[in-house]
């Protein structure tokens, strides 16, 4: 069993503001197994994607610290699917690799690829104008996979659809992620996406960002038949009081 | 669909501007105003019709300078605009002066750039692009500056040097904007290659429209003074559609202000 793929340790984050300092995060340890989906969850703004941000690198801790191979090659995908505009969908999704300097016909190979384990093969020429924000996302998707991450970073991503494109996404998302390897780092407010995507859920507390629970998820598949399984609803039960006894802990 | 779509926008200014013709013709009648002061827009056609070659090679010349001025003033603003918000340090310490070129009268400067680039074109082509630059240069900094910082963070997430991001990024995005100064270029390239002209264009069968305009004053040709003046509102309106259809043709697939 090799390490973990990336790890912080009493992590803080402050940010200071026109109205004094705010205390983001207050104190964050958490281990990335590889291979496996690990889900922060907690109320909103309560600093959860700080961290996410904070371990890819997007941010800097206040104090802490984050170990993690800097070779290793992530992939982030945002709430927002940030796609140009003016770029094709295939083209959107090749966009890392020719950044990264490699050909546009490689790229654009890669992409292809890519679009197809999404289910967005016919839609590939189309601007992001054109297509529908579930198809959005699934482009944003493919994007983040396009480079082979080893880890990958998912803010929200889904948590602008609407709920049965946001269940049939989670359902897509585990069968593409699960037997791949990749360790995903999963940021939501959804407990029902928690409980169905994660190996494990961390419980945050409202901001400052404070591991209230971890809980391991043992379901050994992750498909549409789950949602109807009695353990998932009393899984989503229990997340769900400690996430209340944390907001009324609350001042 | 095309042709449906240019005839959907033109009819109502044809039918403003050949209404404000009638209009126009009809005052001059019913008032009786002399023609040195005002002619009407049938003088002025006839004007345009006698004296057509003259004013055909005048138009040619000034269509050039505008032309040249407007193409110096593109490339110069989106250089200068990029530059400015790849610097930051260069963005606070130039971007205020610029707003000279705005603020400095051409009419004042315009002998001079006669003692600087001599008669006839060249002076008259930087007067154009002195006169069309700033618009250009407003509207690539405030394109540029104003790029989605999402997408800004994707490109940093994937190494994207500044350049790259200016390339791939910066520069499509701030596409609407740089038009927008395009456009207004277009229409100020125009006044200041008449005004270039009226101090350092050549005079005699070599005259653009403004020696041709300066010339009939002083011969009280009214109908030709308003006829150069009509051809060269044509140029601004001419240079104006190029603009405008190129920015619909970049823009049109995936840019609200083009649908």
């Amino acid at each position: 069993m090799s390490g973990p793929v990336a790890e912080v340790r009493d992590l803080r984050r402050t940010f200071r503001g026109e109205r004094g300092e705010v205390e983001a995060v207050g104190g964050v340890d958490l281990q990335l197994s590889p291979g496996t989906i690990t889900v922060l969850i907690g109320p909103t703004g309560c600093g959860k994607s700080t961290v996410l941000r904070i371990i890819g690198g997007l941010d800097a801790p206040t104090s802490g610290e984050v170990v993690r191979d800097p070779t290793v090659p992530i992939g982030f995908c945002f709430q927002e699917p940030r796609l140009l505009p003016w770029r094709s969908v295939r083209r959107n999704v090749a966009l890392p690799l020719e950044l990264a300097g490699r050909s546009r016909t490689e790229a654009l190979a890669a992409a292809d690829a890519r679009l197809a384990m999404v289910g967005l093969s016919d839609a590939a020429d189309r601007l992001p104008a054109q297509l529908s924000g579930g198809m959005r996302m699934r482009a944003a998707v493919a994007r983040a996979l396009v480079s082979n991450p080893r880890l990958l970073l998912l803010d929200e991503p889904f948590g602008a659809l609407d709920e049965v494109t946001r269940f049939r996404l989670d359902e897509e998302l585990a069968a593409i992620v699960r037997g791949t390897g990749i360790t995903v780092l999963l940021v939501t407010h959804s407990i029902s996406e928690a409980v169905f995507l994660g190996d494990e859920v961390v419980v945050m507390s409202p901001r400052p960002a404070r591991i209230i629970e971890r809980f391991q998820i043992p379901f050994p598949t992750r498909d549409a038949a789950l949602r109807g399984d009695p353990e998932f609803a009393v899984m989503q039960t229990r997340v769900l009081d400690v996430l209340r006894q944390g907001l009324e802990a609350t001042p | 669909m095309i042709a449906a779509r240019l005839w959907r926008a033109a009819w109502p200014p044809i039918v403003v501007v050949l209404g404000a013709l009638l209009f126009w013709e009809l005052a001059v009648w019913f008032f009786a105003v002399p023609e040195y002061l005002l002619p009407s827009p049938r003088r002025i056609g006839r004007a345009m019709i006698d004296d057509r070659d003259r004013l055909l090679a005048a138009s040619g010349r000034t269509a050039l300078a505008t032309g040249l001025g407007f193409v110096g003033s593109a490339a110069i603003g989106i250089v200068a605009g990029s530059v400015l918000s790849l610097v930051p340090l260069a963005r606070r310490g130039v971007y205020p002066l610029a707003l000279l070129l705005q603020m400095v009268p051409l009419v004042a400067i315009a002998p001079m750039l006669v003692i600087w680039f001599g008669y006839g074109l060249p002076s008259v082509a930087a007067s154009a692009c002195i006169v069309s630059l700033f618009p250009v240069v407003a509207g690539t900094l405030d394109g540029l500056q104003s790029v989605d910082p999402g997408l800004q963070e994707i490109f940093r997430i994937h190494g994207a040097g500044r350049v790259r991001a200016w390339w791939s990024l910066g520069l499509p995005w701030s596409l609407p904007s740089v038009f927008t100064g395009l456009r207004i270029a277009a229409g100020l390239a125009v006044i200041g290659a008449i005004v270039g002209e009226f101090t350092g264009g050549f005079g005699g069968d070599a005259a653009p429209l403004g020696g041709v305009i300066t010339s009939a004053l002083k011969q009280n040709r009214t109908p030709t003074v308003f006829a150069a003046i009509t051809l060269a509102a044509g140029l601004g309106f001419v240079l104006f559609g190029i603009v405008n259809g190129i920015g619909w043709a970049l823009l049109r697939r995936w840019h609200a202000s083009a649908r």
